[in-house]
């Protein structure tokens, strides 16, 4: 059973390339607020409420890709406790 | 291994003759090597840094390396791929597909590079005359990735 204050999301956040450039960090740990169905985009939303470049470079319609425990995945993934959470821009190798 | 990430340079010959004299039923080889243009944008170009995420990528360049072996009808498939400070002319990524016969393995190659181009944690940092820069992803990749 759920609980109704929603389960604790304890998230390790990566920052690759650029992002990691303008975030000044190549990653951290997150604790989501409680929440029901947590979700990639729940951990943006977090982010991009500090303000600065979090909220700059998250901002609606800037390109953003993301991984959850190394795959590829769309925002509206879900996330669970002890997930790796990666938060890139569009890949650019080959 | 078929998929490597590594900051070494590789030898194609080498690479090409190990996939294909592996397998006799190989009647096509299908090579494609991506090389530093020392320009871009009209800007030149005097070093191109590949970074990658460490954890991810040899698993994503496999799970290309599957998909192109589940939808062609091919014998093998190989990707080396560098990172690292690169220099113009260096080579950077290597894809090499063996199949019977050279229709399926032309179209393999090419699925594996649109792939690698759009799924890949890779990222290409340039550095110009007046700085470095992060390559912008491009529109085009993203259309020849979805023709397959």
């Amino acid at each position: 059973m759920r609980d109704s204050v929603g389960n604790l999301v304890r998230l390790r956040l990566v920052y690759l390339a650029r992002l990691r450039e303008a975030f000044s960090s190549a990653g951290e740990r997150l604790e989501l607020a409680p929440h029901d169905a947590p979700t990639v985009a729940a951990v943006v939303a977090t982010l991009r409420a500090r303000g600065g470049a979090f909220e700059s470079e998250l901002a609606p319609g800037r390109a953003v890709r993301f991984a959850v425990n190394q795959r590829l995945v769309r925002a509206d993934h879900p996330i669970a406790d002890g997930d790796e959470v990666a938060i890139f821009p569009p890949v650019t190798g080959g | 291994m078929p998929v490597r990430v590594q900051s070494d340079d590789f030898d194609g010959g080498a690479e090409i003759a190990k996939l294909r004299t592996a397998d006799r039923s190989v009647g096509a080889v299908v090579a494609f090597i991506g090389t530093v243009r020392d320009l871009n944008d009209d800007a030149a170009i005097s070093e191109l840094t590949l970074e990658h995420y460490p954890g991810m990528t040899e698993s994503a360049l496999q799970e290309i390396v599957d998909e192109a072996k589940a939808r062609f009808d091919i014998r093998d498939a190989l990707v080396v791929h560098r990172v690292g400070a690169l220099a113009p002319g260096d080579q950077i990524v290597l894809v090499v597909v063996t199949g019977a016969h050279r229709g399926m393995a032309f179209d393999a190659c090419e699925f594996v590079m649109d792939y690698l181009k759009t799924r890949a944690p890779f990222w290409k940092k340039e550095r110009r005359e007046d700085g470095e820069r992060w390559v912008e992803a491009r529109a085009s990749d993203d259309e020849a990735a979805a023709r397959w």
